[in-house]
């Protein structure tokens, strides 16, 4: 497909960021890591995608490599193609690719507690975004940045702008993570990484409806990274889950908890304390043995020694796309029967 | 319901900021604030020496000529010339200051942008910077520094400027440590996630971070430094007669030690207390700023 093409297509599904055939490595002393594998991802305007997966799969991988922070060396971008608005970002200068970062494509990451600079209070951190960005004077900087503090509903925001970091709470921290990602004109793109995962369980369900609240009041798309089915469910439009550096299933948030196909997400469903096999059982289902080293990753399916229907062809070839629906893409030999299959 | 779970989630009223909470510490450490004292007395000295010391440093009284302490109106007697010795020691306290702060000052300068150069950015970069530093650690510190003197002449600015340069390497070592640690830090990416240059990142963002342990060592530092101009005055290579310099004054009146004792003991007790000043507060600092005892 031709360039203008491609454009076409993104305009006319809505597309604000594509990712093709997308692989990172990094090439260490002990051999290739192949972090993230011909990877296709794409988010629409206004959309929430959650990116689920273990430790160690290429979430974070893939975020990084979205925002080009992926550290080179020992990291590679071997392929693919990263468009954002229809440009590619792989390709862009860094000086282009620094205007985007925190304007357009912001980040909040998963602990609030190193995130923050510990030398400088909130509100200055956060007004340094508007004066690189939009080279306001400094009071004013200041004052948009209490109003930004007022909008993730920190109380006493003026007050609390000139507080340092260790003086907040966690939970304050992370909505000061997300007020600085916040500070730009037109944000498009908010990454979260794992933005729930070092605060407690109160404040996490707190964190989760700010973004979902804002993604709704300032339009912008939400890219979640999470290994909590329970996030997702609550948060996401549509769900990828990856296994080791590949996507095995993409599809709408409803219809992967119905009907999940490839045993993986099965796995990962069965895992949370309540799925419907856990409700009654003693202990709590796990899926066997652990993930598989990248180093020594072959062609086949990574899940394969971990997977209860593995079938031969399994170790030597990963599975091509296959459709469950219009949204419902999956890779696997040996699928769990579709609705239509199991009654 | 989310804006009542909020109202509990506030934290304990402000409170006082880093620089607030490492001065209150300060106060409470009896050694650091002894050494501040200390330093706080010479530098009242230095800057008011024309309204402090009771005669001209300069003035040579023949008539007057090593005058022990106390006598005929002379506090700490007078030198071989009949000068004053406690003017020459209150003037001299201004030179000996300018020196240590000026050159720290040059090495802490020198040393943060190569350390902090070598940190952030690594590889050759890194290579290059700290083997020009290891090779400037391999000769004594004292050589180098009269190495330094001899090539650019004698004078006391070029006293400053070498012991700048050979102190500097040390600065840049520890910089360059505390910066490796540093940049890895989550706050380090989220910054650089919001669009920050290398060079804010770099001067901005990491060194007010690396700079603790650095601040400790700058102030012990001074005290070196009076230390190695004095001795470099000694040596003739300082500071040139008649400046009222303390190593100068001890090397000029170095064969009266048997007979007149205070010439040469009571500028030596200047220096010593000068030092210990600086080392004193040195001290006292790296115990309230070690990141390590910060929680």
């Amino acid at each position: 497909m031709t360039d203008t093409a491609t454009a076409a297509a993104a305009t006319r599904t809505g597309e604000l960021l594509g990712i093709d055939n997308l692989s990172v490595s990094f090439h260490t002393r002990r051999g290739v890591v192949k972090a993230v594998r011909n990877l296709n991802l794409n988010i629409r305007e206004g959309e929430t995608l959650a990116l689920v997966g273990e430790s160690g799969c290429g979430k974070s991988v893939t975020a990084h490599a979205i925002t080009r922070l992926v550290p080179m060396p020992p990291g590679v971008i071997e392929s693919g193609i990263i468009r954002f608005r229809g440009t590619d970002l792989l390709s862009l200068p860094e000086k282009e690719m620094r205007a985007l970062r925190g304007s357009k494509i912001s980040m909040i990451f998963q602990e609030p507690m190193t995130s923050l600079n510990p030398v400088f209070t909130v509100g200055a951190q956060i007004a340094e975004v508007f004066i690189t960005h939009e080279k306001l004077g400094k009071k004013e900087a200041f004052a948009r940045a209490a109003e930004l503090l007022n909008l993730v509903k920190i109380p006493d925001p003026v007050k609390r702008a000139k507080s340092y970091p260790h003086q907040l709470s966690g939970g304050m921290r992370q909505r000061a993570m997300i007020a600085m990602a916040l500070a730009s004109p037109e944000p498009g793109l908010m990454i979260a990484d794992e933005p729930t995962t070092a605060l407690d369980v109160t404040i996490q369900a707190q964190i989760l409806q700010l973004l979902s609240e804002l993604k709704e009041r300032v339009g912008m798309a939400l890219l979640l990274i999470t290994h909590d089915m329970g996030v997702v469910a609550e948060t996401a439009d549509r769900v990828a889950v990856m296994y080791a550096g590949r996507k095995v299933e993409d599809a709408p948030v409803v219809d992967l908890f119905a009907n999940p196909r490839h045993p993986y997400t099965a796995g990962l469903l069965g895992c949370q304390c309540s799925a419907p096999s856990n409700r009654n059982a003693a202990r709590l289902t796990s899926i066997n043995g652990s993930v598989p080293d990248l180093l020594t990753l072959g062609e086949g399916c990574p899940f394969a020694n971990r997977c209860d229907n593995v079938k031969d062809e399994c170790m030597e070839s990963f599975p091509d796309i296959s459709k469950a629906g219009e949204e419902h893409e999956f890779r696997c030999h040996n699928p769990i029967p579709g609705p239509g299959a199991s009654i | 319901m989310i804006d009542e779970i909020i109202e509990e989630e506030i934290s304990p009223p402000a409170e006082p900021g880093f620089w607030k909470e490492s001065w209150y510490q300060l106060t409470r450490n009896r050694a650091a604030m002894a050494g501040l004292v200390i330093i706080a007395v010479f530098a009242l000295m230095a800057i008011f020496a024309p309204l402090v010391a009771p005669k001209d440093p300069l003035i040579q009284t023949i008539s007057a000529r090593l005058t022990a302490p106390f006598t005929d109106g002379y506090i700490l007697g007078t030198d071989d010339l009949g000068r004053d010795l406690l003017s020459r020691i209150i003037y001299g306290g201004r030179i000996s200051l300018i020196i240590g702060v000026v050159s720290v000052g040059i090495s802490l300068v020198l040393g943060v942008v190569l350390g902090i150069t070598a940190g952030y950015f690594g590889g050759w970069v890194d290579r290059v910077i700290m083997r020009i530093i290891d090779i400037m650690l391999a000769f004594p510190y004292i050589l180098l520094t009269i190495v330094i003197v001899a090539i650019l002449g004698p004078s006391l600015m070029n006293a400053m400027v070498a012991i700048g340069i050979s102190q500097m390497p040390r600065y840049a070592r520890v910089i360059r440590a505390s910066v490796l640690a540093e940049r890895e830090q989550d706050y380090v990416l989220a910054e650089r996630s919001l669009g920050t240059n290398n060079l804010e990142l770099m001067f901005r963002t990491i060194l007010p971070n690396a700079l603790s342990t650095t601040i400790v060592q700058a102030t012990l530092g001074v005290g070196e430094a009076i230390l190695s101009s004095a001795g470099l005055s000694f040596l003739g290579l300082g500071a040139q007669p008649p400046t009222p310099e303390w190593g100068l004054m001890i090397a000029s009146s170095k064969q009266f030690i048997t007979s007149a004792w205070w010439v040469v003991t009571l500028p030596g007790i200047a220096i010593l207390l000068a030092v210990l000043g600086f080392n004193l507060l040195g001290d006292g600092l790296r115990d309230i700023l070690d990141p390590r005892l910060r929680d």
